[in-house]
């Protein structure tokens, strides 16, 4: 009789808490379980009651890692509801601010959290003398996406300068021009990443799934733009609550989502799938180099599809840049009038489609709230994943089994401390 | 023998940890030298229950977390509180504002029975704590500092006095010369005036400078034509917790 216990309480390396649990007798699994329990922060009940003023900034709190998609997000909402239009100098900062984000986290998960497994280590820390020109570099890196979102909002972490309407400062030009030297020397770091991943042996493993991101005929999607589906046609994200269908379990306080299927996945691989076309020849050619083709339904290559990303955000911003330069940049007055109403703005965080959503009185105080994050939208999918991928190495040792089991958790790069939560209840 | 330390977390957005990995290269390397990092659960896969000094960052806002947290007070020389969640409850504590029952129904609706939450608190409601690095986030040159002066075995020079004189120093106008509202008179410095020098106001987020003069604050709010109401909403946001809130 062979008797299979997997119980990995806390996975490593992930944000927030998650446990793997898997319980197989004879080559029959009797168990097998991602848990949630994380502690709810209940941001949607802590926002009733908030001026506007204070939302984004209370709502950046849900999560550490991606608060500039929080931010955006929150301060998207207000706007929509408020029945404010951007400038175009607003939204090329936001853009900007967004690849800082988007760079940082992609070499965080991709360099820090995720490779240690593939080199068979267990944190970066041994890599710092095995492979000490990586981590030098991807510490070069985030220092880069760091700088980046000082120059434009002061801190990356709970970003300050960003408001309803605007900036509440201007970044400085000539910072502008000198990390514009800076992201142009980082190709050659990403190009070293490349070819570490290219020696990198990525898991087989394939289970199609339905693809959700963001879709905006202009560009590669991150903070505009309609809820594409792989399985679906197009939908404005208005209707987000047909989409994400939201439900609870009992073993997670993290609710779960479903749209077209029994799950769906968001994050780097739905937008590689759904968007390549509009990906920079630049990314296309190293997806090319890296092996990886749209569609692809191999979860372990969310990571691979990060990559990729991160020399799409290079593209973005080096170009970004060059417009600012070239247009200079004009004090614009940010003059706010709240008015009763509803608010809806979705956003690519690094690790999926987010979406917030609230509803104002006409002092711009807020009555309701509604978040929902990646990972939320992702766990009913990790699940069904685990359900095909175990099956199929249940003859392989146990510390196998909770390798893999592990590294498939760590590619959706999963951000639970998030932990918002929705639902339609009206606050009384 | 090199000091172990471990950190741990609790209800928050791990926004405190990403700072720490957040050090440059030569800093991180630096305190690497100087310390055997043995539990780390966002960067690191090695776990252990031997370590000298815990930074704990996050509030406590279930009941399950309560047994956690003491346990490894026993473990722990030295407890660091890390960030305003744990420092002061934070914005975790926006919540205490409603019952838990009301929370729960508004988040939750009828799964709400599944869900173990108490009013959130800072970790000095639940145990003894010896050192705080503060702020939403804190600053890593804080970190550094405090870190350390710890590893040499002194006391971490912690200011007193309140943002303004930080920020007067970054050179920024005065939030209240622009007619909006600023906790900075009340609220400890340490941060140097970040948030001011990204066009914002002072949050108080690093919790009240230790004699606070709520005296003063209210003349100046009268001098710029500001209400008491309109400084305790913004207050709410990271000291709903303080003693001057309850």
């Amino acid at each position: 009789m062979t008797q299979i216990n997997v119980n990995v309480h806390y996975v490593t390396r992930i944000e927030g808490h998650g446990n793997l649990i898997l319980n197989a007798k004879d080559g029959k699994i009797e168990e097998l379980k991602w848990e949630v329990p994380e502690s709810p922060r209940f941001f949607e009940a802590m926002l009733v009651g908030r001026h506007y003023d204070d939302v984004h900034h209370i709502a950046s709190r849900i999560c550490g890692i991606c608060s500039i998609a929080h931010t955006t997000a929150s301060i998207q909402a207000t706007e929509a509801a408020f029945g404010i239009k951007p400038s175009e100098q607003t939204i090329m900062l936001r853009k900007l601010l967004y690849d800082a984000e988007l760079l940082e986290s992609h070499v965080l998960h991709t360099l820090f959290l995720a490779a240690p497994d593939f080199l068979g280590v267990d944190s970066v820390l041994p890599l710092a003398t095995t492979h000490k020109d990586v981590v030098v570099m991807a510490l070069r890196l985030k220092k880069l996406a760091y700088n980046l979102a000082e120059a434009l909002a002061e801190r990356k972490t709970h970003p300050l300068s960003c408001v309803v309407g605007g900036f509440a400062k201007l970044p400085d030009l000539n910072v502008l021009k000198a990390l514009r030297k800076r992201l142009v020397d980082a190709y050659a770091d990403l190009d070293v990443t490349v070819g570490l991943f290219k020696t990198l042996k990525i898991p087989d493993f394939v289970r199609e799934t339905e693809y959700i991101a963001l879709r905006d005929p202009k560009e590669y999607a991150f903070i505009s733009g309609q809820i594409a589906s792989s399985d679906a046609p197009a939908v404005a994200i208005n209707d987000y609550l047909n989409v994400t269908n939201e439900f609870c379990v009992p073993h997670s306080t993290a609710k779960y989502a479903k749209n077209k299927r029994d799950a769906y996945m968001v994050g780097a691989l739905a937008r590689f799938n759904l968007n390549f076309k509009q990906l920079s020849p630049r990314a296309k050619k190293v997806a090319k180099e890296l092996g990886i083709s749209a569609p692809n339904h191999n979860p372990y290559m969310i990571t691979v599809a990060q990559l990729v990303e991160t020399y799409q955000a290079l593209d973005e911003s080096i170009s970004l840049i060059d417009q600012i330069l070239n247009k200079g940049l004009k004090e614009e007055p940010i003059n706010v009038k709240p008015r009763a109403g509803k608010g809806v703005s979705a956003v690519e965080a690094p690790r999926g489609i987010l979406f917030h959503d609230y509803t104002y009185d006409e002092n711009g105080i807020i009555t309701k709230a509604n978040c929902i994050i990646p990972t939320n939208q992702n766990h009913n999918n990790i699940q069904k994943d685990l359900e095909a991928l175990v099956p199929g190495i249940l003859n392989k040792p146990e510390n196998e089994i909770r390798l893999m089991m592990e590294m498939l958790v760590r590619a959706y790069d999963p951000c639970v401390s998030c932990s918002t939560h929705s639902l339609n209840v009206i606050f009384k | 023998m090199k000091p172990k330390i471990a950190f741990f977390e609790f209800t928050s957005c791990e926004g405190c940890q990403l700072e720490v990995l957040n050090l440059s290269g030569e800093e991180l390397l630096d305190l690497l030298g100087d310390v055997d990092i043995v539990n780390f659960r966002e960067a690191i896969t090695e776990r252990a229950d031997n370590y000298d000094i815990a930074f704990i960052e996050g509030s406590i806002s279930r009941e399950a977390e309560i047994p956690r947290l003491k346990a490894i007070r026993e473990q722990a020389k030295i407890i660091v509180a890390i960030g305003a969640c744990a420092c002061i409850g934070g914005v975790n504590c926006l919540k205490n504002h409603l019952t838990m029952n009301q929370a729960l129904q508004m988040v939750y609706g009828d799964s709400a029975k599944y869900y173990d939450t108490i009013p959130a608190r800072p970790i000095n409601a639940v145990i003894p704590v010896d050192y705080y690095i503060r702020g939403c986030p804190p600053l890593t040159s804080e970190f550094v500092k405090v870190t350390k002066s710890l590893l040499l075995g002194k006391k971490p020079e912690i200011p007193g006095h309140p943002v303004c004189t930080e920020c007067k120093m970054a050179g920024n106008i005065c939030v209240f010369e622009l007619g909006k509202t600023c906790l900075g008179p009340v609220t400890r410095a340490g941060c140097k005036a970040i948030c001011v020098s990204g066009g914002r106001h002072c949050w108080g987020c690093r919790g009240l400078v230790d004699e606070p003069n709520i005296n003063s604050e209210e003349e100046v709010l009268k001098k710029y034509g500001l209400t008491v109401e309109q400084v305790v909403d913004k207050f709410k946001i990271y000291n709903t917790y303080s003693e001057v809130m309850r």
